[in-house]
C-alpha cells in the first residue's frame, strides 16, 4: 500500500504536488477512489487523497449552476438536486460496484473521466456540462480556468481538456457544473425479441424520428435476464429500450406515437418512472456484466455501426454485449484469457471508425496491454507535449493512460 | 500585436513565387488593391493590409504552405468568411492571411450516423438547408449564418439564439481533420459520440484559429422539431421581463430560446423592420418553444401564466409560421437596424448570471449617460449573454475610443457580478487585454503552453486573446520553491 498525502487546504496541495516535482515522486490522485481499477496500472510511490475537498459551495438552483469541492460524493450532489427537481443531465455513471469497490464516485472523478450514461446521445457528455475549475498542475501552480455561466468562450476551453484526462495533467480541487430541470415524467418504450441488427435500425429510427427520445439501448436475451427489474428479466427474449422524458402530456404522446412507428415489431410495453429508472441505472453502470469476472470493454462507434462491430467481432471471439447510445456506445464482456482479447477488438474498433477501452480487467493484463485505444503517431505526440506543458516532471497519475502520460 | 518581422516583409515578392508554386499563381493575393478586401473582418474599427493571402484548396495544399511558413518563418492568420466579431482574422503586416473560402462542399450527410461532414468554408445555413427536405438541420444558429463558415464557428465556439437548449458549436462536434502549423495532418474525433485520449477536439474548438487550421468538420445533425412556437411578451420595466426569465428556468422550461430586448432597441428594431413590437414596453421577451405539438400547447400555456405573473403587460403567441418569423424579425435585424439609427455601433458580448440582469441593465444605463454615449441592449436571456449595441459616430474625435472605454467598463462589469468577458463573439484582439480581468498570470501562462504544445514558435495568429506574448521556452521552465515534504505537522500516513 503506498502512503498517502490528504492536503486539507489548497496551499498543502501545492506543497504536495512541490514536493513530488522535487523529488520525482509520482503521485496517484484519488477523490473517492472508485476508479483506482480503471486505466492503466500505477506504480504510484504516494497516494495524493483529494477526499478533503469536498462540499457544495454555491447552487443557485434558478442559474442552472453549481460549484462544489472536486471531491464531494456524487450522491451528495444528487441529492440536493433533487430537493429542487433538478439534475446532472449528462447522467454520470457509477462503476464501482462494476469494478468490485464500495467506494462512491465524486462529481471531479466523473469529470476527469469524462463519464456520462444513457443521456448522453440527448444531453451531451461530462465535458458538455463542466463549466470551470480551480486545480494544482503538475508545475505546483494554483490556476483556473472556465467560469460559472454556460455561455463562455474566454480563453481556451481548458475544461474540455481537463475532462478525460484522468488526472494525468491536474489535480483538479473546485469544479463548476451547469444543472437542468429533470423531467416531470419518465418512460421507457420496450420492443420486444429484437435481433440485434434489426435492433439497431429501431434505435437509428427512434433517433431520426423527432420524438426525442433520450436514451436507446437494446439487450440481447441472456443479459436482459439479468436484469433486477421484473418486465426485463422476465420477458424471456431480447429487449430493445426507448427512454421518453418531459412533461406528462407529451411523454404520453411521444410513447404512443412511438409505439405506432414499430409497431411491425409486435405490441410493445411500456415502464414508468421507477422501473425506468432501475432499468437505466443497469444500462449506465454496466450492470449486466456486475456479476461477472470477465473482461469488460466499452467500445464507442458511430451507432449505425454497433451491431456490424458486433457481428465481425462474433467470427473470431466468444464475446457476450449489449448496446447503448443508439448503438454507439458497446459494452462487451469476454474471458480474460491472456490479454483480453485486445488486437482483435481495438482493430476492429478502429477499422468500424470508433474506439475501444478496457474497463475492465485484471491488474496484470491492464499493465501489459493498451488499455486506451492506441493514437495516431501525430496525436500522441501532441498528447504527450501537453502532459508535458501540465506536468513536466510527469508525477500526476504517471502511465495512467498512455506510457509516459 | 508582435512587431513585424522586416526580413520576413522584404521578402515578400519572393515568398508570393514559392506560396504560388505550390497552390498556384491565382490562388496567391499579393496586390494592394485585392489585399483590402482581407484588412478586417466583422470587427472594422481595427484594420491592417496583410503582407499577402493565400487561399488554398485542399488539405495537401494547406498543409504545404504552413510547412512552407513554419520553416520560413512565417506568420499565418487563418480567416473563414470574416464574419467574426473579435478580430480574430485580424491580419499581420508581416503575415500569409490563410483564406478557406475554397473548402466549400459538403462532403457527406449521413442520416444512419445523424452526422454531417462538410469543408470549412461552408456557411452555417447552408448546412441546413441541404438536409432540410430530408427533416434534419444543424442546431447553432449564429445571427451571421448565412454568411459565417462552420470552420470560423469552430475557431470561435459560436453560439447563436438556440444554443440555450441544443448548445454551442462545441456541443454539437463531432470530428475535425485539422493541420498543425508544421504541416502536420490530424483527425480528431469522428462519427462517434465520445473521441479517444485528451478531448482534443473540445481544446480546439473556440481556440481562435490560434492552435491548427480546420480542413474538414463533422457535425451532429438533429431531426427538426415537430412544432415551433415563439411568444411575444412586453414588460413595464427590465426588472420584471428579469424575473420573468427566471420564473421560466424556475419552472423547470428550458425554451428552444429566450431574448430580451431593451426599450432602445426595440424603437430601432420597430423603426426599421416593423415586427409589431409594443412600443410602449420598457423591455420584451420572445420565448420560442419547441416539440411535439401537445408539449408547445402546454408550455405556450405555463409561460404565459409565468409572464402574468410577472406583470407582462402585453403577450401573443405566434398562430402560424409566418407570424413566428415576424417575432423574430424584429431580433435578427437588430444590428441592422442600429446601423441605420447611428453611423457607427459597436457589438458587446459578455455573459452575467441571469439573476443579475436587471442591476447589470441599470449599470449600463448609468453608464450611458457618463460617457453620453446611447446603448441598445439585445440579450440571450436565457443564458445571460448580454449584446449591448453602443451607438456611436467614429468621425467624432475621439468617441472611438470613448466607445471602447465604455464597452472595456461594461466587460468589466459582466466579470464582477460573477460573469466572463465573452459568450460566444471570442476574445481576438478586442478583449485580449482585458484577459487580466477574468485570469492572473498564472492562468493565462497555462493556456499559452497549451498554445506551445501546438505551435511552439507561435507562428499561427499571434498577439491575439493573450495580453503578452511570452516565449515557449520561457513558458516551459519551472519554478518550484521547495521540495520539502509537505504540511510535516499533519499526520499523512
Amino acid at each position: 500500500m503506498a502512503q498517502s498525502f490528504t492536503p486539507g487546504s489548497v496551499d498543502e496541495l501545492v506543497q504536495a504536488v512541490e514536493w513530488a516535482v522535487a523529488g520525482s515522486h509520482p503521485l496517484e490522485l484519488i477523490g473517492g477512489g472508485s476508479k483506482r481499477a480503471l486505466g492503466r496500472p500505477m506504480q504510484a510511490e504516494m497516494t495524493l487523497d483529494l477526499s478533503a475537498f469536498s462540499g457544495i459551495k454555491e447552487y443557485q438552483p434558478e442559474e442552472l449552476q453549481l460549484t462544489a469541492g472536486a471531491a464531494t460524493p456524487l450522491a451528495e450532489i444528487e441529492a440536493v438536486l433533487e430537493e429542487k427537481d433538478q439534475m446532472l443531465a449528462f447522467e454520470p455513471a457509477d462503476y464501482g460496484a462494476l469494478l468490485g469497490t464500495r467506494a462512491g464516485a465524486t462529481l471531479g472523478g466523473v469529470l476527469a473521466c469524462n463519464l456520462s450514461g444513457p443521456r448522453r446521445i440527448k444531453a451531451g457528455a461530462a465535458r458538455d456540462h463542466f463549466l470551470g475549475f480551480h486545480a494544482v498542475s503538475g508545475r505546483a501552480e494554483d490556476f483556473k480556468a472556465g467560469g460559472k455561466v454556460v455561455k463562455n468562450v474566454t480563453g481556451y476551453d481548458l475544461c474540455k481538456l481537463l475532462a478525460g484526462s484522468w488526472g494525468t495533467l491536474a489535480a483538479l480541487y473546485e469544479v463548476s457544473v451547469k444543472v437542468l430541470p429533470a423531467p416531470e415524467r419518465i418512460r421507457t418504450v420496450l420492443i420486444m425479441g429484437l435481433d440485434d441488427a434489426r435492433a439497431l435500425t429501431v434505435l437509428g429510427d427512434a433517433m431520426a424520428s423527432a420524438h426525442d427520445v433520450s436514451a436507446a439501448a437494446h439487450l440481447p436475451a441472456a443479459l436482459a435476464a439479468r436484469s433486477a427489474v421484473p418486465y426485463i428479466s422476465e420477458a424471456g427474449t431480447a429487449i430493445t429500450a426507448l427512454r421518453v422524458e418531459g412533461i406528462g402530456p407529451s411523454v404520453e404522446a411521444r410513447c404512443t406515437a412511438l409505439r405506432a412507428m414499430f409497431a411491425m415489431h409486435g405490441e410493445g410495453e411500456e415502464l414508468h418512472s421507477m422501473y425506468s429508472r432501475s432499468f437505466w441505472r443497469e444500462i449506465r453502470d454496466g450492470s449486466p456484466f456486475g456479476g461477472d469476472a470477465r473482461a469488460l470493454w466499452r467500445v464507442s462507434v458511430p451507432p449505425a455501426e454497433g451491431a456490424r462491430l458486433i457481428a465481425s467481432l462474433r467470427e473470431q471471439l466468444v464475446i457476450e454485449a449489449y448496446y447503448d447510445w443508439a448503438g454507439g456506445l458497446v459494452w462487451l464482456a469476454l474471458a480474460a484469457g491472456e490479454d483480453a482479447g485486445v488486437e482483435v477488438i481495438q482493430t476492429a474498433a478502429v477499422a468500424h471508425g470508433g474506439h475501444a477501452t478496457l474497463l475492465r480487467a485484471p491488474t496484470q493484463i491492464r499493465a501489459a496491454i493498451s488499455v486506451f485505444q492506441p493514437q495516431a503517431p501525430a496525436v500522441a505526440a501532441l498528447t504527450a507535449r501537453l502532459k508535458g506543458s501540465f506536468d513536466p516532471s510527469a508525477v500526476l497519475n504517471p502511465g495512467r493512460m498512455y506510457p509516459g502520460v | 500585436m508582435p512587431p513585424p518581422n522586416q526580413t520576413t516583409i522584404d521578402h515578400r515578392a519572393e515568398i508570393a513565387a514559392d506560396l504560388s508554386a505550390l497552390i498556384g499563381d491565382a490562388y496567391v493575393i499579393a496586390d494592394s488593391a485585392s489585399l483590402k478586401a482581407f484588412e478586417s473582418d466583422g470587427l472594422s474599427a481595427y484594420r491592417q493590409m496583410p503582407m499577402l493571402v493565400a487561399l488554398p484548396s485542399n488539405t495537401a495544399e494547406v498543409s504545404q504552405v504552413l510547412a512552407y511558413c513554419a520553416k520560413r518563418d512565417v506568420k499565418v492568420v487563418p480567416r473563414g468568411a470574416g464574419t467574426g466579431l473579435s478580430g480574430g482574422a485580424l491580419p499581420l503586416a508581416d503575415g500569409v492571411t490563410l483564406g478557406l473560402g475554397r473548402f466549400n462542399k459538403i462532403l457527406e450527410i449521413d442520416y444512419a450516423n445523424r452526422s454531417a461532414v462538410v469543408q470549412p468554408g461552408v456557411a452555417n445555413l447552408t448546412i441546413s438547408q441541404a438536409m432540410d427536405s430530408a427533416g434534419f438541420y444543424y442546431a447553432p444558429d449564429p445571427s451571421s449564418q448565412i454568411a459565417c463558415s462552420i470552420g470560423g464557428n469552430v475557431a470561435e465556439n459560436s453560439g447563436g439564439v438556440h444554443s440555450l437548449k441544443y448548445g454551442l458549436t462545441t456541443n454539437n462536434l463531432l470530428g475535425v481533420e485539422m493541420v498543425l502549423m508544421d504541416g502536420e495532418i490530424i483527425r480528431l474525433g469522428g462519427k462517434q459520440f465520445d473521441a479517444d485520449g485528451y478531448d482534443l477536439l473540445g481544446l480546439i474548438t473556440g481556440s481562435e484559429g490560434m492552435l491548427g487550421v480546420i480542413t474538414e468538420v463533422t457535425v451532429r445533425i438533429l431531426p427538426k422539431p415537430l412544432t415551433v412556437r415563439a411568444l411575444l411578451m412586453g414588460f413595464a420595466s427590465n426588472d420584471a421581463a428579469g424575473q420573468c426569465v427566471a420564473g421560466i428556468i424556475a419552472a423547470g422550461i428550458i425554451p428552444a430560446g429566450l431574448e430580451l430586448m431593451d426599450k432602445p432597441a426595440i424603437h430601432a428594431v420597430e423603426e426599421f423592420c416593423h415586427a409589431g413590437y409594443p412600443l410602449e414596453a420598457e423591455a420584451i421577451l420572445i420565448c420560442e418553444l419547441d416539440g411535439p405539438e401537445v408539449e408547445v400547447e402546454e408550455l405556450v400555456g405555463r409561460v404565459s401564466e409565468i409572464a402574468a405573473s410577472c406583470g407582462a403587460t402585453s403577450a401573443r403567441t405566434s398562430e402560424s409560421e409566418a407570424e413566428r418569423q415576424r417575432f423574430w424579425l424584429g431580433r435578427k435585424s437588430a444590428f441592422s437596424a442600429a446601423g441605420r439609427i447611428a453611423p457607427d455601433y459597436y457589438v458587446m458580448d459578455g455573459t452575467i448570471p441571469r439573476g443579475r440582469l436587471s442591476e447589470v441593465l441599470n449599470r449600463i444605463s448609468e453608464l450611458s449617460e457618463e460617457y453620453g454615449l446611447a446603448v441598445a441592449n439585445i440579450f440571450h436571456a436565457g443564458d445571460g449573454n448580454l449584446h449591448p449595441l453602443i451607438l456611436f459616430d467614429a468621425n467624432v474625435p475621439g468617441e472611438l475610443e470613448r466607445t471602447e472605454e465604455m464597452g472595456g467598463e461594461i466587460l468589466k462589469l459582466c466579470v464582477a457580478v460573477g460573469g466572463v468577458l465573452t459568450g460566444e463573439h471570442g476574445v481576438g484582439v478586442e478583449k485580449r487585454d482585458l484577459m487580466g480581468e477574468m485570469f492572473s498570470e498564472t492562468d493565462l501562462k497555462q493556456q499559452q503552453r497549451v498554445k506551445c504544445a501546438f505551435d511552439s514558435e507561435q507562428l499561427l495568429n499571434p498577439g491575439k486573446v493573450f495580453p503578452t506574448l511570452h516565449r515557449c521556452a520561457e513558458l516551459g521552465r519551472m519554478h518550484v520553491h521547495s521540495g520539502e515534504m509537505p504540511f510535516p505537522d499533519l499526520p499523512r500516513f
